[in-house]
C-alpha cells in the first residue's frame, strides 16, 4: 500500500521548518523513531535550502511529496530553477573550511549522511532530489 | 512567526563562559551566537560552552557560522565545546568533523568539569 502527501511552500526563509512539521508527522505515522525523524527533518531543510538559496527558481516555490511505500519514506523535493552538476561540488573538509573564507556548502554531505540514500536529478530545467529513510 | 526566534543568555564565569541558546540556529541565529562569542572574547574569555538543549533545530547556515567561532576560539589558543545537543545534531558535528576541534558533553554539568 502507498500514500502521498504533497505540498508546495513558497521560497521564503523559515518556510523549510513548515515542511519538518509535515515530514514529522508522516514519519511518525510510520512509526519511524525520533532520531531518525529528526535525522530525516535535518536533511530535508538542507533540501530545501538547497532549493530555496539557489535554484534561482522564477516560480519561487518548493514542491514537496512524501511517499509512505511499507517502511519506506520516500521523499521528493523538486524546484524549478537552473539546476547545477552534483559531481562539480566539492565534498566539504573541516580542515579547509576550518581556514577558508567560506565555511559553507555541507547541505548535501548532511543529507547524504542522515538518509538511507539521496539521488540528485539536476538539469537546466529545475532539480530533483529523491530521499528514503526506512522504519 | 514560524519558529521560535533564537534568543540566548551568555554567563561570564573566571575561567569559561557559558551561552545557552533557545530557538532555531539558522543564519540570523548563528550570527547572535557568534555576536556574544566575539563580545566574551573582547573580554578575555577563550574558552567557550555552547548549550544547545533548547535548540533542538539547526542547518548547515547557522553550523558554518558555528565554524567561523571555532576558528576564532582556535586563533586565541581557547577551547569550545557543546553540551545539550540532540542526537542527530551531535552526529551531525561528527560527521562534518567539528569534533577535530571541538567536545561534546551531555550537560553543562560535564562541560564544566571538563574545562574547570
Amino acid at each position: 500500500m502507498e500514500d502521498e502527501v504533497t505540498l508546495t511552500i513558497p521560497m521564503h526563509h523559515d518556510m523549510e521548518l513548515e515542511v519538518t512539521r509535515i515530514a514529522a508527522s508522516v514519519a511518525e505515522a510510520m512509526r519511524l523513531d525520533k532520531d531518525k525523524i529528526d535525522e530525516i527533518k535535518l536533511a530535508l531543510i538542507e533540501a530545501c535550502l538547497n532549493a530555496i538559496e539557489h535554484s534561482k527558481s522564477e516560480e519561487k516555490k518548493v514542491h514537496i511529496k512524501f511517499k509512505m511505500i511499507g517502511d519506506r519514506l520516500e521523499i521528493i523535493i523538486k524546484d524549478y530553477g537552473v539546476g547545477f552538476d552534483p559531481s562539480k561540488i566539492k565534498e566539504p573538509k573541516i580542515e579547509e573550511k576550518i581556514k577558508s573564507p567560506s565555511k559553507r556548502g555541507w547541505g548535501l554531505k548532511i543529507m547524504r549522511s542522515l538518509m538511507d540514500s539521496v539521488v540528485i536529478n539536476s538539469h537546466k530545467g529545475g532539480t530533483k532530489i529523491v530521499m528514503t529513510k526506512r522504519r | 512567526m514560524l519558529e521560535q526566534e533564537l534568543t540566548l543568555s551568555a554567563r561570564k564565569e573566571d575561567k569559561y563562559s557559558v551561552i545557552t541558546t533557545e530557538g532555531y540556529i539558522n543564519n540570523p541565529g548563528g550570527e547572535k551566537i557568534a555576536l556574544a562569542c566575539y563580545q566574551l572574547m573582547d573580554q578575555g574569555c577563550k574558552h567557550f560552552i555552547l548549550n544547545f538543549s533548547q535548540s533542538k533545530v539547526i542547518n548547515s547556515i547557522g553550523i558554518s557560522i558555528l565554524i567561523e567561532i571555532i576558528e576564532k576560539v582556535l586563533e586565541l589558543k581557547g577551547s569550545l565545546c557543546f553540551c545539550g545537543l540532540t542526537n542527530t545534531i551531535a552526529k551531525t558535528f561528527r560527521i562534518m568533523g567539528l569534533t577535530q576541534y571541538t567536545q561534546i558533553f551531555s550537560t553543562e554539568e560535564e562541560a564544566i568539569k571538563a574545562l574547570s
